[in-house]
């Protein structure tokens, strides 16, 4: 199928949607799929959903970045905190300068307080980007590791953050005309699930377009992609702050849903987490990112719920919660990376388009006609 | 002034173990061209098995050996199993598998041994002994000083001095042709992971007993520190190890002294991002850019 595949916005046949329509028509789909399903949740469940929606954010802001234009980022987390101090900051103000009600003034204030998010978030991730365009491979990893292990410092020393204990946001009740119809657990999970579309859906335009053909160039050869008229540091630079505004609305969202924000929940364990789901979920690969998500938040809360039932000892449960997970998420890691490279993403996607990301072997169109006729070669 | 002095010279035995742990980085980059991002972790695993073996002798020392023992083996293991199956077209494998590692080694120390710190006796004295009345290191600070001394000496006549060492660096530069001139080159490698890996572990070993204990993660700040130390010196220079671990450890010292613990871990940051931003390079590196 991939070889009748329009190349361009140009030979396109008249009368079919652009790439970026059809994009946004499945966004608006799988939003409302979304928010239908959660319907069919608990409350407990439609709060795991909001915080999958907000890890998500951040996962496909991770997998776009290391996937496109090979910058690991072992910093996402604090791109995250930074989300969640901004949205947490200008809420507050917004709170204090009148925007205390509900109904209309919540909503603005929810909105003010996104917008907080993303001026940090964007803030943080512009320096990291203008750091990793002139940096390759362990550098920018040691650099946003050693911001993951600084984050508690700031947060101490910063009066405005608020120390150990972090920032509190005041709570978002239902509105009024929906308090029949919902309970606030689910219409948590839908500001989470619009967020996350809002988030998500810009990266998954930005990746099928110019500017995802001229990340992939950049990562694949920096020279080359110079000599086309592609500069790599300003692709780099974009790419991080794209993915650093992706993954601050993730924070603003937990924000939200917690009601607070400190720098306990945004260690560097969390960091690794989204890091395992990008590459879980296969590197480059937006629903890959879902799934990954989905894997990091729920297999810890199912490993002590096994853990629970089953009915170890209390000094050994205390030792496998948390601890479980994160032996089996790094082993994941290592075979997906060792024997399995394109994740989740991978299996599921043979059928159809070879997936976009890092791996060289996907080739234009008109080299698999050339390709095909002669099995026999090798 | 006592206080200044003081701070330099718990700075400098701090900054001599952060050097000795940031050699440990530049010999696996210079073996593989690969930053071990798992080196705290190999290295905790390794104090684990001195802590051990301490316990049931008695003796510091059999301690030590332990710990050289099996951050070598720990570190060769890692090296044939994991390591040499990682495409080398790119980095990013090579740093994934070693994060996943991190996990894994973590997590199960952390299962074994508990979340609990575990005190470690150091074998002298930590109280400062005071020269002319300003008190100076102590007994424990002497010995990892010239432990520390020691090791580097020894790993420069390593490297330097002996046939093993140019067969180290030969195959790290240019492996094929040190291949068809007779160096068994997989082998030099798994060799230049077992010294990193030992040098980590005695780095790990000598820092523990200043800190709070021995748990699962003791040595992660030794990471970022020996990494910022790595990046200040460039990857490929034992000299620049050397030298910025001194500058790290002595930065760390005085902004604890006089600013306060919390602010030392920003600082380190502070000092990363000026040297990243201004020269990418390192101060000791010659390349333009750095390239992995």
């Amino acid at each position: 199928m991939t070889t009748t595949r329009p190349a361009g916005p140009a030979l396109r046949p008249a009368g079919r949607l652009t790439r970026t329509q059809r994009i946004l028509v499945r966004a608006a789909l799988l939003t409302l799929l979304a928010i239908a399903a959660t319907f069919l949740l608990d409350p407990y469940r439609n709060y795991q959903l909001a915080v999958v929606a907000a890890t998500f954010c951040a996962t496909s802001g991770l997998t776009l970045l290391v996937g496109l234009t090979g910058q690991l980022s072992l910093g996402h987390a604090v791109l995250m905190a930074a989300g969640g101090y901004g949205y947490a900051l200008a809420v507050n103000a917004a709170a204090g300068a009148g925007l205390d009600g509900d109904g209309v003034a919540a909503l603005v204030r929810v909105v003010v307080g996104l917008v907080g998010a993303l001026v940090a978030s964007g803030a943080v991730g512009g320096l990291l980007g203008l750091a990793g365009a002139r940096l390759r491979g362990p550098y920018l990893a040691g650099l946003t590791l050693a911001m993951v292990v600084a984050l508690p410092a700031l947060a101490t020393q910063v009066p405005a953050l608020g120390g150990d204990q972090g920032l509190a946001v005041p709570f978002e009740a239902v509105p009024e005309a929906l308090s029949r119809l919902v309970v606030v657990e689910q219409w948590h999970a839908w500001l989470a699930i619009v967020v996350a579309a809002l988030a998500v859906t810009p990266l998954a335009v930005l990746r099928s377009g110019r500017a995802g053909l001229r990340m992939r160039a950049v990562h694949g050869d920096e020279t080359a992609a110079r000599l086309a008229g592609v500069s790599p540091a300003r692709v780099k630079v974009g790419a991080f702050v794209a993915s650093s505004l992706s993954a601050g609305l993730g924070g603003a969202v937990l924000c939200l849903v917690t009601q607070s924000v400190g720098p306990g929940r945004y260690d560097l364990a969390f960091s690794l987490l989204l890091v395992v789901a990008a590459v879980v979920g296969g590197l480059g690969s937006l629903g890959g990112a879902a799934a990954g998500a989905a894997l990091v938040v729920l297999l810890p809360w199912l490993v002590d719920t096994v853990t629970g039932a089953v009915g170890v000892p209390a000094d050994l449960e205390q030792r496998l919660s948390g601890n479980l997970a994160v032996l089996v998420f790094g082993a994941l890691l290592i075979v997906v990376t060792l024997a399995w490279p394109g994740g989740l993403a991978r299996a599921t996607a043979r059928r159809r388009a070879p997936v976009p990301g890092p791996d060289p072997s996907s080739r234009p169109p008109t080299r698999a006609r050339t390709d095909a006729p002669a099995p026999t070669e090798r | 002034m006592d206080r200044l002095v003081f701070l330099l010279a718990t700075g400098l035995a701090r900054g001599l173990v952060v050097a000795l742990f940031a050699l440990s980085l530049v010999i696996v980059w210079r073996a593989a061209r690969l930053v071990n991002f798992a080196q705290a972790a190999t290295a905790t695993a390794a104090v684990f098995a001195a802590f051990a073996v301490t316990g049931a002798t008695g003796s510091f020392w059999a301690g030590l050996a332990a710990a050289l023992l099996a951050g070598a083996a720990l570190s060769a293991a890692v090296e044939r199993g994991l390591m040499r199956r990682v495409p080398q077209a790119t980095p990013l494998p090579g740093m994934i598998v070693a994060i996943g590692l991190v996990m894994v080694l973590q997590s199960a120390l952390g299962i074994a041994f508990g979340p609990r710190h575990r005190p470690m006796v150091a074998p002298f004295d930590e109280r400062p002994l005071v020269v002319g009345g300003v008190p100076l290191l102590s007994p424990y600070d002497l010995f990892v000083l010239v432990v520390a001394l020691a090791v580097v000496g020894l790993l420069a006549w390593l490297f330097n001095g002996t046939s093993l060492g140019l067969q180290l660096r030969a195959s790290a530069a240019a492996p094929e042709v040190s291949r068809l001139l007779g160096v068994r080159v997989p082998r030099m490698v798994t060799l230049g992971w077992a010294l990193s890996g030992a040098v980590a572990a005695l780095a790990a070993l000598l820092l523990v007993p200043t800190e709070l204990g021995l748990n699962a993660h003791s040595a992660d700040l030794l990471f970022v520190h020996a990494f910022t130390v790595a990046v200040l010196g460039g990857l490929d220079s034992p000299t620049g190890a050397l030298v910025g671990g001194v500058a790290v450890g002595v930065l760390v010292s005085l902004v604890t002294g006089y600013l306060g613990a919390g602010v030392a871990p920003l600082a380190v940051l502070a000092l990363l991002t000026l040297v990243l931003l201004v020269r990418p390079g390192g101060i000791f590196a010659t390349t333009e850019v750095r390239t992995a």
